[in-house]
Order: C-alpha cells, then sequence, then structure tokens
C-alpha cells in the first residue's frame, strides 16, 4: 500500500471529523462508522476530494447483528448436573418459520457496510451505517454515486429487508418471485419458510410449509477465549505495525 | 401509418448462451436493445446464511461451488480473511502451493471461458481445443485433491496436503491399451510437478493453436471489435475488476498491487487492453494465460527445490499427524476438538479479496469470538459485472447481448450465491 495507513486514518478524521461517529483500525484496515445523515456526504467527499480519491465502490451489504456474541453452549460454568447440554440459543437452525422468534428487537440491529478502493491512491476504506429504527431500517442509497450500488442494495434489501431511501428500483434480487420475508435475518429460519412440490391432483407447483426437513443444529456455537490465537494476532499486529 | 411498438423478449433462462440460469428481459426497438433487464437467483442456495451455522472449515467445500469454474481462488479469499483475523501465517511452501494451484485455476477458467465464448460466437472447434488442456488441469487437481473439480484443498494455516510424489496414471481399458496407453502416459512418469512443467512449456503453443482459430478470424473480428465498448470511467464507476477493467487499460491487479501469497516475489505482467471492447479483454485474457504459465514455471521451480511443512503445525488451527494421534494424548484431544467444535476465531472483522480469474473476489468475515462466522458476505465480481448490463448493451443489437454476456465471463454459482 502505498500511502501509510495510519496517516490515512488521521487525515480521514481531520478532513471528515464531525461526520464521522468512530473510526476503527486494525491491521491496515480502516473502518468508519458513520450515521445516515452524513452517508451520503461522506461517501461523496471520499469519492470526490483529490486526496482520496476512492473511485470505487466494491461491495456493499447488510449486516445484521441480532445476537451478536451470543452462544448456545456455555463453556465457562459447570454446574451440579454438569455442562449444559449445547441446546439453549435462538440460532437460525432452531426454529422453523411457525415458531421463529417475533420479538427481534436489538439495539439497531440493522448495519450496511460498503468497501471503497482507491486505485489511484491503492488503499482501502470501509463504511458503515447502522439504520436507526429496527422495525423499518433505512439508509441512504448511493446509487447517485456509484451506478454498481443498485444490485448490492438491492441484494441488501432483499436478504435483510434494509430500504435504501432514493433508490430507483428497489425489488428483490436473488430469491424467488414473491418471496416473503428476508432471508438472511437472524430471525429466519434456516430451513425457510416454504418449499416447492408438484402436487399431481392439481396438476401444477404448489407452495406449502416446509416439512421436509426439520430445523436441527449440529454444532452447537460456543465461544471460547484461546489464549494461543489470542497471543498469535497480536504478534501479527505487531509485526504489521513493524513494517 | 403503421404503428411501431418496442417488443419485450425473454433470454433464458435455459437458453445455452445465457451461461447457466440467467433470465434476461430485453426490451427491442426492432433488432436493437432498448433495455435489459437480468433477473439472478435462480441459483440462489443462500451459502452465506449456510455458512453461517457451520463451524469455519466446513464453509471451504461451499466456496468451490460459488464460482465453479476457478473453484481454488474463491477458497482462497475465504481463507485468507479466517487467517487475517486469527493471525495465523501459513508456512512459505504451502504460500507457493496456493500460488501455483491460484494460476491452475486462472487457466482452467480463462480456457473454460474462451471454449465457451466462441462457442457462443459461432467457432466450435476452440471448444474442443480448451477441454482437452482443461482436462489435463484437472487431473492435477484430482492429484492434489481427490477431486476434478471442488477440491476443498486450501485450510486456513495452509493447504490441506503436501503435493503427490506421482502423477497418477491412465489404466488399461478396453479402449486405451499397448501403444496408445504408454503414448497416453508418457508424461505422467514423474511426478505432480515435472507434469506441471511439461505442460507449462507446451502450453504456449496451444495457446497460439486457439490464437490462429481466433485472433485475426475475419468473423471473430466482427463479432468483438467494438461491440460493448466500456470506457475507464465506466469501468470504475461500475465496480468492475480483472479483465473487464484492465481490457479498458486501467493497469489494477491485486496481485501486483496489494500482493497476497507470494505473487511479490514472482515475475510477471499484467496484459493491459486499449479500447475497451470484446475484442481486447479476448486478447488481455489470452495474454493473461501466457503469464499464468510463467507463474506455474516459477512456482514449480521453487516447490522442486523447498520442501518444508504445508501447513501450520498449530494444533489449534491445523490438525496433528496421523501417527502422531496414535502415541500422544495431546493431539487426539486436539484432533477430537478440531473435528467436533472446530477452532474459536477471535472477535473482528476482515475484508480479504484475491484477484480472481473475473476479477476481484472478496470475503467480508465478521466473526463475533464463535467457532461460526457471525457474518460472511462474499463479493462476486460477477455480480458487478452482470448490473451493468443495462447500460452497457443498450443500442446494441440482440446478437451482441450473447457476445457481451461472454465477455463478462458470468458464472451463477458465484453471482447467486
Amino acid at each position: 500500500m502505498s500511502a501509510d495507513p495510519g496517516t490515512l486514518a488521521q487525515r480521514l478524521n481531520a478532513h471528515l471529523g464531525e461526520k464521522i461517529a468512530a473510526t476503527h483500525e486494525w491491521r491496515g484496515e480502516i473502518i468508519l462508522e458513520i450515521t445516515p445523515e452524513n452517508w451520503l456526504a461522506v461517501a461523496q467527499h471520499l469519492r470526490d476530494d483529490a486526496e482520496f480519491r476512492f473511485e470505487q465502490l466494491i461491495d456493499v451489504c447488510g449486516v445484521d447483528y441480532l445476537g451478536y456474541g451470543q452462544v448456545e453452549w456455555d463453556t465457562s460454568d459447570v454446574t451440579s448436573t454438569g455442562f449444559s447440554r449445547g441446546v439453549e440459543g435462538e440460532s437460525a437452525g432452531r426454529f422453523d418459520w411457525a415458531s421463529r422468534p417475533r420479538t427481534g428487537a436489538g439495539h439497531k440491529r440493522f448495519a450496511v457496510v460498503a468497501q471503497l478502493t482507491s486505485i489511484a491512491n491503492n488503499c482501502r476504506v470501509r463504511l458503515r451505517c447502522h439504520a436507526q429504527d429496527d422495525s423499518l431500517p433505512v439508509v441512504p442509497s448511493l446509487v447517485p454515486l456509484w451506478p454498481i450500488a443498485n444490485w448490492f442494495e438491492r441484494e441488501a434489501f432483499d436478504l435483510f429487508g434494509i430500504a435504501f431511501e432514493g433508490h430507483p428500483d428497489l425489488r428483490r434480487i436473488l430469491t424467488d418471485y414473491g418471496f416473503v420475508g428476508h432471508p438472511f435475518r437472524k430471525d429466519f429460519p434456516l430451513i425457510g419458510n416454504v418449499e416447492v412440490r408438484f402436487d399431481e391432483k392439481l396438476g401444477r407447483v404448489i407452495y406449502e410449509p416446509v416439512t421436509s426437513v426439520v430445523p436441527r443444529v449440529t454444532v452447537p456455537r460456543v465461544l471460547r477465549e484461546d489464549s494461543d490465537l489470542m497471543q498469535a494476532r497480536a504478534e501479527a499486529a505487531d509485526k504489521w505495525r513493524e513494517n | 401509418m403503421q404503428e411501431i411498438k418496442n417488443y419485450t423478449i425473454n433470454f433464458g433462462p435455459q437458453h445455452p448462451a445465457a451461461h447457466g440460469v440467467l433470465r434476461l428481459v430485453l426490451e427491442m426497438d426492432g433488432e436493437t436493445v432498448v433495455r435489459a433487464d437480468p433477473h439472478i437467483g435462480l441459483l440462489h442456495r443462500g451459502t452465506e446464511k449456510l455458512a453461517e451455522s457451520k463451524p469455519f472449515n466446513h464453509s471451504i467445500g461451499y466456496m468451490d461451488r460459488l464460482d465453479y469454474v476457478s473453484m481454488m481462488c474463491n477458497e482462497h479469499a475465504y481463507v485468507r480473511a479466517i487467517e487475517n483475523l486469527m493471525g495465523v501465517a501459513p508456512p512459505e511452501r504451502a504460500q507457493y502451493i496456493r500460488t501455483l494451484f491460484d494460476e491452475v485455476t486462472r487457466i482452467l477458467n480463462h480456457l473454460m471461458w474462451i471454449g465457451s465464448n466462441a462457442l457462443d460466437l459461432g467457432a466450435m472447434a476452440v471448444f474442443l481445443y480448451a477441454f482437452r488442456e482443461r482436462e489435463e488441469l484437472m487431473d492435477v487437481y484430482e492429484a492434489v485433491s481427490g477431486t476434478r473439480m471442488h477440491a476443498t484443498y486450501y485450510r486456513p494455516g495452509g493447504v490441506y496436503r503436501d503435493l503427490p510424489g506421482q502423477m497418477p496414471q491412465h489404466k488399461e481399458s478396453r479402449w486405451h491399451k499397448g501403444e496408445d496407453l504408454k503414448r497416453r502416459n508418457a508424461r505422467r512418469e514423474g511426478s505432480m510437478l515435472d507434469f506441471l512443467d511439461d505442460f507449462a512449456d507446451d502450453f504456449p503453443h496451444r495457446v497460439d493453436e486457439y490464437e490462429t482459430l481466433l485472433t485475426d478470424n475475419r468473423i471473430w473480428k466482427q463479432r468483438t471489435v467494438g461491440i460493448g465498448v466500456v470506457a475507464p470511467e465506466q469501468a470504475l464507476a461500475w465496480g468492475m475488476t480483472g479483465p473487464m477493467l484492465r481490457g479498458s487499460g486501467i493497469e489494477w491487479d491485486l496481485r501486483k498491487k496489494q500482493p497476497y501469497a507470494m505473487y511479490d516475489k514472482i515475475d510477471f505482467d499484467i496484459p493491459v487492453g486499449v479500447n475497451g471492447d470484446c475484442y481486447d479483454r479476448y486478447l488481455v485474457r489470452v495474454a493473461e494465460m501466457r503469464q499464468s504459465t510463467r507463474i506455474v514455471k516459477q512456482c514449480v521451480a521453487w516447490l522442486r527445490a523447498n520442501p518444508g511443512p504445508v501447513i501450520v503445525q498449530n494444533y489449534k488451527v491445523a490438525p496433528p499427524h496421523r501417527e502422531e494421534m496414535k502415541e500422544s494424548m495431546e493431539a487426539l484431544i486436539h484432533h477430537f476438538k478440531l473435528f467436533s467444535e472446530g477452532y474459536c476465531v477471535p472477535e473482528g472483522e476482515t475484508y480479504a479479496a484475491v484477484e480472481a480469474p473475473k476479477g476481484e473476489f472478496g470475503c467480508y468475515l465478521v466473526s463475533d469470538g464463535a467457532n461460526k462466522p457471525f457474518r460472511v458476505h462474499l463479493r462476486a465480481p460477477g455480480f458487478a459485472h452482470l448490473s451493468s448490463m443495462d447500460a452497457i448493451v443498450k443500442g446494441h443489437l440482440l446478437a451482441d447481448v450473447v457476445a457481451m454476456i461472454g465477455t463478462y465471463d458470468v458464472v451463477f454459482g458465484e453471482i447467486d450465491r
């Protein structure tokens, strides 16, 4: 990378200071947290400013932070009856459409993450914008700046139900025609909501609730802090800083 | 006065020139395209959601099935993302093996592309020639991983196993025996590296054969020159990468600009187009095949001279040797934990990209510290390219839409994910 990322982060902060809610940097990857009001302005500045010149929008995707850090198997405490059975939790593999969790409340669940690349300066930056309202997440659209955002945002809308304000053509893109729900949300069952089959009596393809598979989790989700890995990661970060 | 109306036609999803399951709704004014609306998602399998429900290593095999003609490059992006988060660095030999196989994959992909694109535009023979060479490279895939296509060969921390000492040979059958069999096995006497070295010596001549068929071919040029011109500014705005971007004259290749694996130690050039039309992109891809052959030669030379481990010796990430498991309780426990629960990746997020044959294939990975990824997003080059379809083919003839689909090099495994 041509520009020293340390200074890039500082320069970004100096330029956009009040418009950036937070900056994280980890091994040269810069993440800017931006509120929806400033989303377009920051993106435009990054694209057009002669110093940064992030010409390319490489990727936009949605993220659902519901259940972040939650586990299905408690491995830190043992009770008088032994360890837990690894069957609790509400991961997408454990419920079907009828019994999906309806509360779904989290603190600013939905975020949109965009990756920008500057070909002129050979560097990357990542922007993240948390939608303010969980029941109707809205984020301004990047289509006026980069036409490529069109499909990426349609995908995020389709899979996460994030609405993009100012998008010219916000249709579903990956799921079936007439699909119900947003499948990549964490409260959408892994087995899906409907399945199709050909009905011989009716002589046509019909949709009906999923019965051919049952929800099942083979490996429970666990969280362990492995001291070896933490060490390796810290060393790698140090090594990166030295270079 | 006769009333003239635009006509809407449906192209695909089972049209042979649609390269899979593309449904293209075209609004035509006579034979001219007024609007193109690609409908995708017919092959959507929810790879990213499935990956969230499995331990990290279980999803490596899914990566092969994304862009199913450049299998190992997809794996590379995914394992690099995991390695980033864990701070694990593969040994040098593993890095060379990955470089080697990324290039073998690039040749495989471009062969598929040149064959099918020529077939779409009316040149039958190239397809047969291209598949002759593809077969040999698939044998290399099989020798190293056990499968011809979906290799699942890369692992976080290295590759699954070392290169085989002996290149597998053809067995006698009712159709191939005696002299014929001997001829078929002539290049398979030595190791896999010998076979690849032979291949790399021979391959530039094979590329010459394809070029004889196409480069100066009048029909080929009529179908591609000046068709689907992408201006450099347009290529940037539409997020194009790989040969699509280089065809428009922008010298941008992650292997050179943001080197990974061993690309910074290897000598190769980046071919760049001038006009940004289908013909230039053809020339770029053909030149890339030649460059890949150079890289393969260099990797083979290094790998011959430098034996060593091919995966990290950290048992939290990679399994211990089988012999060791017979003796050591520790090794047995590590093996059990690794294959039942997997490893936990420290909390964080990263974006790792590789220069896949079609463009930038990226993996955005968010981990909350668990043994399964919290979110995986795969940035497929074909998805970005195909979205520009409407802007590029507007005003072209219907037949040029086929040329354009070919030059995008679309594969629906990665677009629909």
